[in-house]
């Protein structure tokens, strides 16, 4: 019993020995990772993806501007208690503070929302999280870019209107929505029922609950009802569940599409051939073939630094997080060349945000060239483009391709949408809008 | 030498029937009292606060609620996930339909709430025992929460399904949302935590207290003597819901600030509060603090003390920090199966008997 105490003892005593190192100024990043439970094998890669392109651009050019990032990796389990606890251990670490957050989870995002903008550091929720952050003028520390769920949602249903042969076909037909039983699997919902009103096809939305290791009743309900298409939103688990339940009832893979975080290599490669066509959403190019992965080969993996396995360089996932990480690393510089400095805050990272741009030219001093969409985002808009294109996988060569261009979604519904959900914010938060000039 | 009761004497029955008898109890509670109001606050830093003492105190509210049901009454139940949700969102619907009632009063009435469910929801254990009533709240869980994730009215009809605590004050003091302080937050917490544990503590040691000890220990004779068992079932679960409800509240206004049904209130709460009053010792208002203790504040350390302290991988430090306390409470459990709490009441006699044990 002596022992054990004085062993805790020691070990509390080192603590605060150890964190009070100083050193020259570094950029902050945290990253809120999940690497343990049932989200585990989505959250990996995109982990590695997102410290891999970060430990890169310290070993090839010393950081950013010469100053070196400092990771500071949180495992949250995809827990959102978990991931507030993170958010707030880390927030005022070392010299800089958090420069800027990426939550990696709806729920969690929907936490720090209203806590960043207090703190004042930025949340980078690319592409998931609250939709109406898109408005800039009710959420200045929230970027959402390139594109939002309900961009998606018409993204998708144009998709199935030009394959039916133009959308005054969708009439009549039918459209099921598989979605995670969370905030998240919900964000979609509203948008598809506006544009099932506009367009008069049939919509009907079937909830699987966390973590979605059962979906039997679903799918019996797909075989009966016979939709013509299914879109789904699913993370984790659910996705292999969905598509190895689907191919089981013989459902058509080309007309099964899933949301961008439905579409990696691990959600596919379970069913085997039978996911031989099956759709997703994506913003960014599959595969390892760009002058940015060759990078983090020869700067990080040949020096036995890399996070992860050198073969699973360049998933779908993976790349999601080097994509998340380019544009971060990018606000960031923006942030120096705005505020003349390299000692920057997470203050100063929203105005490099803010004004980010990074175009064809810029993604291909970059090693990116075509990797994914240019993005400009204005301080009205933090969604940026909006442009989500479709990939498909080939279980044969075992890889995905995209297959579509980059649609523009259809404002026209999206735009209300958004303007009155953060208009519902603003009003139940006390927020007023903030002029754009 | 320092505990003991010999010279202490008790001239009326009023002395004798106080809520601490004894002066060294009363000295360590007005001692903790201080340190929880005075010296904490000054002490530690927001992370601790808000990250770390927050949650403690809303699970210990929780706990107390489950052990009151559970530990004094014998009543198992599985609901208390559930039940956080109905007060969860009862305060949310009120804060927003009602909120010049002010905070405090918004959070009492979620709790009356939530004791109305929470007695629905006891009547069938006016029939079934143990094991089956368990089932009959688990059901109670799962319908909560299929109800606030189905049904739009209770989350304002918000696109995701999410609730979002509006700012509140008390005494100019914002208490919800995020421009709260930490400070603030910790006594608002802190006062109902110390309050509703007194509560807790004078209930039990009474009449309605006894009579649902005596129901817990044999039903049948509890009846044969006179007690009613469907006023004392009944009247455990609704006081117990009265807390879990304030614990729910509390948890989503002032803890969290936004809550989904579906992750904030999952079968997995019901799990962590049942597990703490059992770790911390059934029938027992210190037994809820300590298992709320083991299960909130420890883990968070021993991830501290893995990442930060030998820089561990954060990966592999969950992973560690699970294993660890799965051992810790097998281990606590062989030591001492009826919680950690009975540890203390063991430490106590050998405390009156030192330096001289026979």
């Amino acid at each position: 019993m002596r022992k054990l105490t004085r062993t805790i003892v020691a070990a509390l005593l080192t603590v605060p020995l150890i964190s009070g190192v100083a050193s020259a100024y570094e950029l902050v990043m945290p990253t809120l990772d999940y690497r343990t439970g049932p989200y585990a094998p989505n959250g990996i890669p995109f982990a590695n993806g997102y410290g891999d392109y970060l430990n890169m651009l310290n070993e090839r050019d010393g950081g950013i501007n010469g100053a070196r990032i400092s990771l500071v990796p949180c495992e949250t389990g995809y827990n959102t208690k978990k991931g507030v606890e993170c958010y707030e251990n880390t927030k005022a670490e070392g010299q800089s503070g958090a420069l800027v957050y990426q939550p990696l989870s709806t729920g969690i995002t929907y936490q720090l929302i209203p806590k960043a903008s207090v703190d004042e550091i930025p949340v980078f929720s690319m592409g998931y999280g609250r939709t109406s952050a898109a408005n800039g003028k009710v959420f200045p520390w929230v970027f959402n870019f390139p594109a939002t769920y309900w961009s998606q949602a018409t993204v998708f249903v144009q998709y199935i209107g030009e394959k039916e042969g133009g959308m005054a076909n969708l009439k009549g037909k039918k459209i099921a929505l598989v979605y995670h039983n969370s905030a998240y699997g919900k964000e979609p919902i509203r948008t598809l029922e506006k544009a099932a009103e506009k367009f008069g096809f049939e919509f009907m939305a079937l909830p699987v609950d966390h973590p979605g290791q059962e979906q039997k009743a679903t799918w019996l309900q797909i075989r009966r009802e016979k939709p013509d298409w299914v879109m789904m939103w699913g993370w984790g688990v659910m996705n292999q569940v969905a598509i190895k339940e689907a191919a089981s009832i013989r459902y058509p893979m080309d007309h099964f599409i899933g949301v961008w975080w439905s579409g990696s290599e691990n959600d596919v490669l379970p069913a085997g051939a039978a996911a031989d066509g099956y759709l997703s959403g994506a913003f960014h190019q599959p595969g390892a073939n760009f002058g940015a992965h060759n990078d983090i080969k020869k700067h990080v993996y040949d020096k036995g630094m890399g996070l992860g396995d050198r073969d699973r360089i360049g998933e779908v996932l993976y790349n999601r997080g080097l994509v998340a990480a380019m544009w971060t690393s990018e606000a960031i510089r923006k942030a120096m060349e705005i505020h003349g400095t390299n000692e920057i805050r997470g203050k100063h990272v929203r105005d490099g945000f803010e004004a980010l741009e990074v175009d064809e030219a810029r993604l291909k001093e970059l090693g990116l060239e075509g990797f994914t969409i240019p993005v400009k985002i204005t301080c009205e808009n933090h969604e940026g483009p909006g442009k989500v294109a479709l990939q498909q996988w080939d279980a044969k060569a075992g890889k995905w391709n995209l297959v579509s261009d980059f649609y523009e979604p259809l404002r026209d519904i999206t735009g209300p949408l958004i303007a009155e959900d953060s208009a519902q914010f603003a009003a139940e938060n006390n927020v007023s809008e903030r002029s754009c000039n | 030498m320092l505990y003991r009761e010999t010279g202490q004497f008790k001239a009326n029955y009023k002395d004798d029937q106080a809520l601490f008898p004894i002066d060294q109890d009363r000295y360590v509670i007005f001692g903790v009292l201080f340190i929880t109001f005075v010296v904490v606050p000054y002490l530690l830093n927001e992370y601790w606060l808000n990250a770390i003492l927050l949650p403690f105190l809303i699970y210990s509210l929780a706990a107390l609620g489950l052990n009151i049901l559970t530990g004094y009454c014998g009543q198992l139940s599985l609901g208390t996930g559930g039940f956080m949700a109905v007060g969860a969102f009862s305060v949310y619907k009120l804060m927003v339909a009602f909120p010049e009632l002010g905070f405090i009063p918004l959070v009492l009435l979620s709790g009356l709430i939530t004791a109305a469910v929470g007695t629905l929801f006891g009547l069938p254990s006016l029939r079934i025992k143990g094991f089956y009533l368990a089932v009959a709240t688990l059901a109670a869980q799962f319908f909560l929460i299929w109800l606030f994730n189905k049904v739009g009215w209770f989350f304002n009809y918000s696109a995701s399904g999410m609730i979002n605590a509006p700012p509140m004050t008390i005494f100019g003091m914002i208490i919800t949302g995020p421009q709260a302080s930490g400070v603030a937050k910790y006594y608002l917490v802190a006062a109902f935590v110390a309050v509703f544990a007194l509560a807790a503590k004078n209930i039990a040691r009474g009449r309605i207290g006894r009579n649902w000890m005596a129901i817990r220990d044999m039903d049948i004779a509890a009846e044969l003597i006179g007690v009613r068992p469907l006023i004392a079932k009944l009247s455990a679960f609704a006081v117990s819901s009265f807390y879990v409800g304030m614990a729910g509240a509390l948890y989503f206004a002032v803890w969290l600030g936004s809550a989904e049904p579906t992750e904030a209130f999952d079968i997995n709460q019901s799990f962590l509060v049942l597990f703490m009053i059992i770790i911390g010792g059934l029938g027992s208002v210190l037994g809820s603090f300590l298992g709320a203790a083991f299960l909130v504040i420890l883990p968070i350390m021993l991830k501290n003390i893995l990442v930060d302290g030998f820089g561990t991988d954060s990966a592999l430090s969950a992973h560690i920090e699970i294993i660890t306390v799965g051992i810790l409470i097998i281990g606590f459990l062989i030591v001492e199966p009826h919680g950690l709490a009975r540890l203390w009441r063991i430490a106590k006699e050998k405390l009156r008997l030192w330096p001289f044990p026979y």
